[in-house]
C-alpha cells in the first residue's frame, strides 16, 4: 500500500491531510500542530504587509516552505475580480503556482459563490496557475470546474468552521464518479471520525483548519486527524464488507462439542 | 511625493523605484508581491519601475489563515 500517492498537476503530495494556518494561539502552536498532523500542505492567506510594525513575526519563519507545500488561498474574497487579483499576487510572490480558489457568496454561511468561482477559475487557469477550487458539493459545478482546467476539486463537507461533518456523503460519491480528478473534502469536518469517513468514501484528501486549531488540545487533535486520514484511507483501499441486516457467524460450526 | 500604500496616504522620497520603495519601507523583497494601480509589478521590473505622484500600491505577503473568517484583518480593498 506504499504506492498510494496523491498527485495533482504533477505535484506529489505525501499526506492526504491538508491543514490551514488560521486561528492558532501563536505561530509556535501552528508549527507544532502542523508537524503533529503529518501534513505536507498548509494553506495561507494573502494579506497586506504590516508596514508600520515590522517587528511582527512572519508565519513563514515557522513554517518552512522547503518542508511544506504552501497553498495560498483567496479567503475573504467575495467577487471573481478580487479572487483573481489575490491569486495573481500570491503567484507573483514566487513560492508556488498552487492556489486554493475561494469566492465567498455570503458571510453568514460562507458558502461559495460557485458562478464567480467558475469565472475566476477560467481566468487563473489561463494565467498558468494550478487552481484548486472550494465549491459546493454539487457534481455539475465540480464537472464545470474540471472542464475549465482545475486539476482537482474541493467540495465542502459542511459550512466552514461548523464542525458538522460529512453532511452529504451521497453527493460526494456522485462527485467522485462524475469527475476524474482528485476530490478533496474542504471545510466543515469536526473530528477524526469525520475525516476517516470522508476517506472511507474514497475522497482523495481532506483539508481542515478549525477542527484542529479550535480543539482544546490542538496538537493532540492534529495527531488524531493524521490517524483518522490514514485509517480511513486504508479501510477504503481494503474494501469494507457489505452491510447486512442479520448476523453472520464468524466461528465455524463444524467440530462443536456434542454434535 | 505622495502615494497610497496599502490603503493609507504616505509621503516617500521622489524618484524611488519599486525596489527602492521596499528598501525604504524595510520590507524584504522575497515572499512579497506588489501591485501598482491595480497592476502586478513583476519582480524583474522592480528596479526599472519608477514611482509617480499619486500611485496606489498594495504590498502583500502570506499570513496565517485557512479559510475565510471575519477576523483575518485587512482584506485587499479597492
Amino acid at each position: 500500500m506504499n504506492d498510494d500517492k496523491l498527485v495533482i498537476a504533477g505535484i506529489e503530495f505525501k499526506s492526504r491531510l491538508w491543514v490551514g494556518s488560521g486561528k492558532y494561539k501563536d505561530f509556535e502552536e501552528t508549527r507544532r500542530a502542523t508537524e503533529a498532523s503529518g501534513s505536507d500542505v498548509i494553506t495561507v492567506s494573502v494579506r497586506r504587509v504590516n508596514i508600520i510594525d515590522k517587528s511582527k513575526e512572519n508565519l513563514l519563519d515557522y513554517i518552512d516552505p522547503k518542508k511544506y507545500k504552501i497553498l495560498p488561498n483567496t479567503a475573504g474574497c467575495y467577487t471573481a475580480k478580487d479572487a483573481i487579483r489575490t491569486a495573481m499576487l500570491a503567484a507573483e510572490a514566487g513560492i508556488t503556482k498552487l492556489v486554493k480558489l475561494e469566492v465567498i457568496g455570503d458571510d453568514k454561511t460562507l458558502f461559495p459563490d460557485n458562478e464567480a468561482t467558475l469565472e475566476a477559475a477560467k481566468v487563473l487557469v489561463k494565467e498558468g496557475l494550478i487552481v484548486l477550487p472550494y465549491v459546493s458539493d454539487d457534481p455539475i459545478m465540480c464537472r464545470k470546474l474540471v472542464d475549465v482546467g482545475c486539476p482537482a476539486v474541493m467540495p465542502l463537507a459542511a459550512p466552514i468552521g461548523s464542525g458538522l461533518g460529512i453532511r452529504n456523503p451521497y453527493n460526494l460519491r456522485i462527485i467522485m464518479e462524475t469527475v476524474k480528478v482528485p476530490v478533496i473534502v474542504d471545510a466543515g469536518v469536526g473530528t477524526a471520525s469525520d475525516v476517516a469517513f470522508a476517506m472511507e468514501l474514497g475522497c482523495d484528501a481532506v483539508l481542515l483548519n478549525t477542527a484542529i486549531a479550535g480543539a482544546k488540545d490542538p496538537i493532540a487533535m492534529a495527531e488524531a486527524m493524521k490517524y483518522g486520514v490514514l485509517g480511513g484511507r486504508l479501510a477504503y483501499r481494503a474494501g469494507r464488507i457489505p452491510k447486512k441486516l442479520y448476523a453472520t457467524a464468524s466461528s465455524p460450526l463444524d467440530g462443536m462439542i456434542g454434535s | 511625493m505622495n502615494i497610497t500604500l496599502n490603503g493609507e496616504k504616505r509621503a516617500v522620497p521622489d524618484g524611488l523605484t519599486v525596489r527602492g520603495l521596499l528598501e525604504h519601507l524595510k520590507v524584504k523583497t522575497e515572499k512579497v508581491a506588489v501591485e501598482r494601480n491595480l497592476e502586478i509589478v513583476k519582480k524583474a521590473t522592480y528596479e526599472t519601475t519608477v514611482l509617480q505622484e499619486g500611485d496606489s500600491f498594495e504590498v502583500v505577503s502570506f499570513m496565517a489563515g485557512g479559510f475565510s473568517i471575519a477576523d483575518f484583518g485587512l482584506r485587499i480593498a479597492d
